[in-house]
């Protein structure tokens, strides 16, 4: 059994649970154990691009430090959260002044010393386990229950893809991963144009009509596009997407259907 | 005296950044895509201009550096690689960290919730909003 490290995030132990139960349960039948880091802190939800905001981004970086200590890559399942890791671990590679302030802060921690952190650790989005870790092959096989006939389309949203030259999971504008994943669990994908537009994030705190605008624009896309069910990977996506959009199409986590076609839950 | 500290903000938000905005070529793609357009008073290829300009002052007093969503598809579609949400961040940044200048309270959250709300989203607008 492989072992990787595994950071949930908040809303992944509360609001998102199907997304993290799920996948961890996926992940052991095929053959793959998430390892909760301990003492994992929220990483903030977003990524302060300002080179000299070092307070906000030392959770992410104990974090990516911890799993590297462990010599294992580090996992993450919602967007924000692995969009955070992935860009905080760019800017610790990359910016030599900003590591440098950050190491101050993390070599010298209450539990004693930690040895300071350049971006060694792999970063891991949960689908790139399954396609470049596992192989959507593998996943395949192991499907018992194909979702045959369900027309599915992909929500990416900003996350997961943005800024693509840190990201590097998939092409920006033409993304394939999350459509290979549902052909491997045996539905249909169906391409629509704004699967990689933003369903309105946190703005719905301020600005309700913004999200809905935005939300309603995603699912009527979608729907006219021929989709009868919509995945994200985000917490915030689906949120905006139910409960802000004008549109009745069902979204849910991309875990739970893959829990469905492995057997782990009833459909 | 107000000039000099215009002009040392300035220095400060190309710094913040590490935008360069004399890239840009004023092509537009950056604002055509954001999904924050109608929002916002000024737009992202302004922005742009205005900091290229020195005109940070009023870019400090508009509501448009709360509306950016921090989608990154500026970022990823200019042509130029100027990333424009990176200096929208820098100058929120520089508009929030001083005392009081919060344009988000935790005390202000209770009311806005409900029960399907993800931390995710809270955390998020804190982390834009607050310091
Ligand atoms: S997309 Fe880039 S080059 Fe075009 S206006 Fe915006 S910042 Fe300038
Ligand atoms: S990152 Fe901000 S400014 Fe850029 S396109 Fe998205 S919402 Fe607009």
């Amino acid at each position: 059994m492989m072992k990787v490290s595994y950071f949930p995030g908040c809303t992944l132990k509360t609001k998102a649970k199907q997304l993290d139960i799920y996948a961890r349960a996926c992940a052991e039948v095929l053959g793959v154990t998430l390892e909760e880091l301990p003492d994992w802190q929220c990483c903030g939800g977003v990524f302060n691009t300002s080179k000299d905001e070092i307070a906000t981004k030392l959770s992410a970086v104990r974090a990516l430090s911890a799993a590297g200590k462990a010599g294992q890559p580090l996992v993450s399942i919602c967007s924000a959260c692995h969009n955070v890791l992935k860009q905080t671990n760019a800017a610790m590679q990359n910016d030599s002044e900003f590591a440098s302030h950050v190491n101050h802060y993390i070599t010298q921690t209450g539990q004693g010393q930690m040895a300071p952190y350049h971006g060694e650790t792999t970063v891991l989005h949960y689908l790139e386990l399954l396609r470049d870790v596992i192989g959507f092959d593998k996943v395949k096989s192991c499907v018992k229950y194909p979702l045959t006939g369900k027309k599915i389309g992909a929500y990416y949203g900003c996350l997961l893809l943005r800024p693509s030259s840190v990201m590097a999971m998939d092409d920006p504008e033409n993304p394939q991963i999350l459509e290979e994943f549902i052909r491997a669990i045996g539905a249909e994908p169906v391409i629509y144009a704004m699967r990689n537009e933003c369903c309105g994030g946190y703005m719905t705190l301020e600005e309700k009509s913004l999200a809905q605008k935005k939300s309603t624009a995603v699912l009527d896309n979608a729907s006219s596009a021929g989709a009868d069910l919509l995945v994200t990977a985000c917490p915030l996506c689906k949120y905006n997407l139910d409960k802000n959009g004008q549109n009745p199409l069902p979204v849910v986590y991309f875990t739970e259907l893959l829990a469905e076609a492995l057997g782990i839950k009833e459909a | 005296m107000e000039q000099n500290k215009m002009a040392s903000l300035n220095t400060q938000i190309l710094r913040m950044s590490g935008v360069n905005p004399r890239k840009c070529m004023r092509c537009g793609k950056c604002s055509g895509t954001c999904p924050a357009y109608d929002e916002m008073e000024y737009h992202p290829h302004q922005f742009v201009h205005m900091v290229e300009t020195g005109d940070i002052a009023s870019l400090l007093q508009s509501e448009s550096i709360y509306k950016c969503l921090s989608c990154f598809a500026c970022v990823e579609r200019c042509p130029r690689g100027v990333e424009p949400a990176k200096l929208i961040e820098a100058i929120r940044s520089l508009k929030t960290r001083p005392v009081g200048q919060n344009h988000i309270t935790p005390d202000e959250i209770p009311a806005l919730l409900d029960e399907d709300l993800p931390q995710q989203a809270i955390v998020s607008a804190l982390r834009k909003y607050m310091k």
